[in-house]
């Protein structure tokens, strides 16, 4: 039992207030509370962080590396959902 | 398939493009990462024994502050690593298992004692140095989890160095006593260091496969000469000296020649027989199994908060 890791939780954080939550690791803790508390100690001993998110391991699904180029692939060939895309003069200001 | 696999793999290597936990990898790519992060994990947790030994005894609380959070530093060293290595399958509880069997190894320069608190400054400029010059490529490893640990780890080590370095120097302006045991450690601790490359390049036969896989960016050697390079310049600051008779400056090669490397020390202290290495292992053990009680008095209370949730639910 002594052996038995606790659950794994990945851990993300806002560095500044305006700025999205970031991936920053994983850590081990018995419960949500200590995942906290335990993602304090090891990754914001700096000031990395004002917020802090975690989520069970096991609860993240993630897409299939494999099927990569197939999966990202209907958005290969458009364009025109750039900006960059579309034909217009250089004297056309402020667009 | 599998050679195709092989061959897609190499070239995003020789493209720096990163490896992910769940793109697909040679087998032993994998075991390679695993045993060289696990070792690197077990490193940090077991460094922080030497110099936890000072802690009580620091001179200021200045220095006790400081160097509660370089050993502090180096336990979140220990975990960034060890979630790193995980995310190639292997599990906390087995790592750590191997390390307390004798599996994996950690490195060998813990294994010398802490006699006096100049070994806090000489270890800080020397050990970590060598940690530094190690970890800096290491950054662009072509394993991601391992290269964004490694970006983390290289951000807090520099101040580990400085601080040994400030240790040193105070002690060489200070009483004829400080000065003489600056550098006695110094003495003690040059060659450990110098060995924390590993093997000469001829010796390490793993090197090429790496050197090819991007986890490493340089041989033993090339690091080992940059390291004493460096340190060889630094000891003025100090006064001091590099208790080696060979070293000097070698116009033609615009490097430090220096003196040969005692491996027959070396390979007696990986295998087990350094001046520390049962008390740093017994330690850690003890550490792990005192602790146990702690573990599961943690899971069996968050499991009961969990029923007590449900029940109210
Ligand atoms: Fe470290
Ligand atoms: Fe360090």
């Amino acid at each position: 039992m002594s052996n038995k890791d606790w659950p794994l939780w990945e851990v993300f954080i806002r560095s500044k207030q305006g700025l999205d939550h970031k991936h920053a690791g994983s850590l081990h803790a018995a419960d949500a509370q200590m995942a906290i508390e335990n993602a304090r100690d090891v990754y914001t001993r700096r000031m990395e962080g004002i917020s802090i998110w975690v989520v069970e391991s096991k609860y993240i699904h993630a897409s299939n590396p494999a099927e990569g180029s197939s999966f990202y692939d209907p958005a290969n060939d458009k364009a025109y959902r750039h900006p960059t895309f579309y034909d217009l003069p250089d004297e056309l200001r402020n667009m | 398939m599998a050679e195709q696999q092989e061959k897609i793999f190499q070239d995003k290597v020789d493209h720096e493009i990163r490896i992910e936990p769940k793109d697909w990898m040679p087998d032993q790519y994998r075991k390679t990462l695993i045993r060289q992060m696990s070792q690197h994990a077990h490193s940090e947790i077991v460094g922080m024994l030497p110099e936890g030994n000072w802690i009580t005894r620091a001179p200021s609380l200045r220095r006790k502050a400081t160097l509660i959070a370089k050993v502090q530093d180096e336990a979140g060293h220990g975990l960034y690593l060890y979630s790193a290595a995980e995310t190639l399958g292997i599990s906390r509880a087995e790592m750590i298992d191997q390390l307390h069997s004798g599996k994996t190894k950690y490195s060998s320069i813990f294994n010398y004692p802490t006699l006096t608190w100049a070994d806090i400054g000489a270890i800080g400029w020397l050990v970590d140095g060598a940690a530094i010059m190690n970890q800096v490529p290491l950054c662009r490893a072509s394993y991601g989890p391992y290269a964004r640990a490694m970006i983390r780890i290289c951000k807090e080590e520099s101040f580990h160095q400085r601080q040994g370095f400030e240790i040193l120097l105070t002690l060489s302006k200070g009483s004829e006593e400080q000065k003489r045991m600056c550098q006695d450690a110094i003495d003690r601790w040059w060659w450990p260091a110098v060995m924390m490359f590993g093997p000469n390049d001829e010796s390490s036969p793993h090197t090429k496969q790496s050197v090819a896989w991007k986890i490493k960016r340089f041989t033993n050697d090339e690091l080992r000469q940059k390291f004493i390079d460096v340190c060889a310049e630094q000891v003025h600051i100090l006064g001091m000296k590099i208790p080696d008779p060979d070293l000097k400056w070698n116009e033609q090669t615009k490097h430090y020649d220096f003196g040969a490397i005692n491996w027959d020390e070396f390979w007696n202290v990986v295998n087990g027989n350094g001046p520390c290495n049962k008390e740093r292992l017994a330690a850690r053990i003890k550490a792990h199994e005192e602790g146990a009680w702690v573990r599961e008095a943690a899971i069996a209370y968050a499991e009961k908060k969990k029923r007590k949730e449900k029940v109210i639910a």
